[in-house]
């Protein structure tokens, strides 16, 4: 095992985490937070990837400004989203909410299918992304680097707005004790609103970033459904950092063995939900319920 | 009087089916869904072939029935196989975009003996299921032993195999790798990705490190090709001075979406939208008359020369049922068809046909576009054809 292949692996295991972390970060917290199961949260990273990709020829932005007002788009979109659609289905049953949501997911691949048609779209990458720089042997691209980088600075500006901003406690707060909360005068209502809608622009980000990887189409939000939904599994509901670890721990064990055994890869990521969840089932760092 | 009346106008009643008579041909089609692009190709090429030479032949008009089939569902392809036979008593059957639903209609055509032509299927084996069976597209067989030769034929020594890890990845690392050393070379590796892998920067990683002078690769439509080809170009192998070679990897329906990365990539295949002749040309023409705005890649025409096939057959058995006889003239046919000559094989009722040697360049308006640079002849399927042993 020669050192340019660990380094290859670790490089390569970093930047696939971190694209999986920005998507499923938001959906480890709304199922904490709010209590949901909410399978169409591959939508918004569908969404934000189809927005990113048209807006430079609908608007005519530059491809920097593309993504900033795609993530922005998506966060506004989700607010109706999960006042008009979600907030009937806080109280009922798991089976229920899963049922509206995945139909949800269904309408939004239906739509995308129509608009856009069933094959790949390419997210164009800024140029100051496009290429590669030499890393010792190694060609790396820039944009792996980036979205390493991007994922480390959103899990810090998560960490620290969850530890120590007024939001953050008020949201640590409702997911603890939702009645307790309410009853010191926190407006639960509108802690789980901003919170999905910061959940689905981050996924729309991690959408976005993580084209490359995760290639956007139609039926992106169905094919990857089962991906986010292990990383949360793993990294347990409603946790900051279970599912920064969950997606180092699922990313890293897919891609060390697509190096080493390229046959078994999927095998070896699901297999490893599998063993997690035997011996932890709530989850790496999730509550035991 | 009244008898002989009644007689007459019995007779004449008799008459009318054998002066007009409707053909029914049942087409099974991803027309919606994911892969809704490959269905609707074959709409507008039928579309075409019936503008071209008419919706009826000898005086049978002929009449497409068309059954949505979206993904693959085996016991649905055999229900609406069964529907078209029973319900819609349709005389030939054609379609058919996946190996697994082919394989389930196989049943139905045999025990019905209805002429089943397929559009697009491409493993080798599912021919064997039924002998009233025909395909009018290629298999990875058919396409990789060439490609074998054409490596060996520009100097490349050593390949690795990169295929997607299901039937037809299979069928083209077999067939490559067995043609290939046979004729010299030497396969360093053979890496079987699973199917839903679209980040291959592991694996082209793996292959710059081996070195070998060529890549052959075998990928799905899709997500996974595009994650080929960019994997590809951005782990350098290009400039590290390892080849690409492929199949159908460069799909029209793909090049947009993967752009630049895929400029100058060789790949082996049986019709390019490009292929320079008269026949083509036409084809094009009135696909873009009769369906503006398709996007044909090779698929289509697998819709259009089958539809040239059932024509024959319906020309064959004067429009009578007759399975024998329309399989008999189908075997050993030859016409000339948008691709290029054609036969089809009298033992295998596969097709033989030319597997062209294309490169991904810009045409005048700038679009991506495959370019025929070479051309192997009249290769027939080696998947149920044993090679010939190389030079």
């Amino acid at each position: 095992m020669s050192l340019e292949l660990v380094g290859n692996i670790a490089l390569d295991s970093v930047a696939y985490a971190m694209i999986l972390f920005m998507i499923t970060i938001g959906l480890s917290m709304t199922m904490g937070l709010l209590r949901i199961v909410n399978l169409a949260h591959g939508a918004f990273a569908m969404m934000g990837g189809f927005l990113a990709a048209s807006l430079p020829s609908w608007l005519g932005t530059s491809t920097w400004v593309s993504i900033v007002v795609a993530v922005a788009a998506v966060a506004l979109l989700a607010l109706p989203v999960e006042r008009w659609l979600l907030r009937r289905f806080y109280g009922r049953g798991e089976l229920d909410q899963m049922l509206v949501t995945i139909g949800f997911m269904f309408i939004c691949v239906a739509l995308a299918n129509t608009v856009f048609g069933s094959g790949i779209v390419s997210v164009p990458l800024p140029s100051a992304l496009q290429g590669s720089v030499e890393i010792g042997p190694r060609l790396l691209q820039k944009h792996r680097i980036f979205v390493m980088l991007l994922g480390l600075a959103v899990l810090g500006i998560l960490w620290f707005a969850v530890e120590r901003s007024s939001f953050g406690i008020k949201v640590r707060a409702a997911v603890d004790n939702a009645a307790i909360a309410q009853a010191i005068g926190i407006d639960t209502a509108r802690v789980y609103a901003i919170a999905f809608c910061i959940g689905a622009a981050l996924a729309a980000l991690g959408g976005i970033v993580g084209a490359e990887l995760l290639p956007m189409e139609a039926s992106y939000a169905s094919k990857y459904l089962v991906l986010f939904l292990a990383v949360v599994a793993v990294g347990g509901q409603g946790t900051l950092f279970g599912s920064f670890v969950a997606a180092l721990l699922l990313g890293g064990v897919e891609t060390t063995v697509k190096y080493l055994l390229p046959q078994v890869s999927s095998i070896a990521f699901f297999l490893t939900m599998f063993l997690v969840l035997l011996v932890r089932p709530q989850g790496l760092f999730g509550r035991r319920v | 009087m009244k008898r002989y009346l009644v007689a007459g106008l019995l007779s004449l009643a008799c008459l009318a089916p054998a002066l007009a008579d409707t053909i029914r041909v049942g087409v099974i089609a991803p027309i919606s869904g994911p892969y809704s692009t490959m269905g609707k190709q074959w709409e507008a090429t039928i579309k075409a072939y019936q503008k071209i030479n008419g919706t009826s032949i000898d005086g049978h008009t002929v009449e497409v029935v068309w059954k949505d089939l979206s993904d693959i569902n085996p016991s649905q392809a055999k229900a609406l196989a069964q529907e078209l036979v029973i319900k819609d008593k349709v005389q030939y059957l054609g379609g058919l975009y996946f190996t697994p639903d082919a394989m389930a209609v196989a049943a139905v055509a045999q025990e019905a003996k209805i002429p089943t032509v397929i559009f697009n299927a491409g493993t080798s084996s599912i021919l064997d299921k039924s002998e009233y069976m025909l395909r009018t597209s290629n298999t990875l067989g058919q396409v990789s032993v060439p490609a074998a030769r054409r490596a060996l034929d520009q100097n490349l020594h050593t390949a690795v195999t990169l295929v997607a890890d299901y039937g037809p990845g299979m069928d083209a690392e077999t067939a490559f790798v067995k043609a290939f050393t046979e004729g010299g070379g030497k396969v360093l590796e053979s890496i079987r990705a699973p199917l839903k892998t679209t980040d291959f920067g592991p694996f082209m990683q793996r292959i710059k490190a081996e070195k070998p002078d060529l890549v052959y690769v075998f990928g799905p439509g899709g997500p996974q090709t595009y994650g080929i080809i960019k994997g590809y170009a951005e782990a350098g192998l290009k400039q590290a001075g390892v080849r690409f070679l492929g199949s159908g990897e460069t799909s029209e329906l793909d090049l947009p979406a993967i752009g630049d990365a895929a400029l100058g990539l060789e790949t082996m295949l049986h019709y390019s939208p490009v292929h320079p002749s008269a026949l083509n040309e036409k084809f094009i023409k009135t696909v873009q008359e009769v369906a503006p705005g398709t996007i044909l890649n090779s698929v289509g025409v697998g819709g259009y020369d089958g539809m040239a096939v059932i024509y024959h057959m319906i020309q064959a058995t004067r429009g009578q049922r007759d399975p024998a006889k329309a399989m008999a003239a189908a075997k050993g046919w030859e016409w000339e068809s948008p691709r290029g000559p054609l036969k089809i094989d009298p033992v295998s009722r596969d097709l033989i046909q030319n597997v062209y040697v294309r490169v991904v360049g810009k045409d005048a308006s700038g679009r991506l576009r495959n370019r025929e640079i070479g051309t192997y002849p009249m290769q027939p399927d080696f998947g149920r054809v044993p090679a010939p042993a190389a030079k």
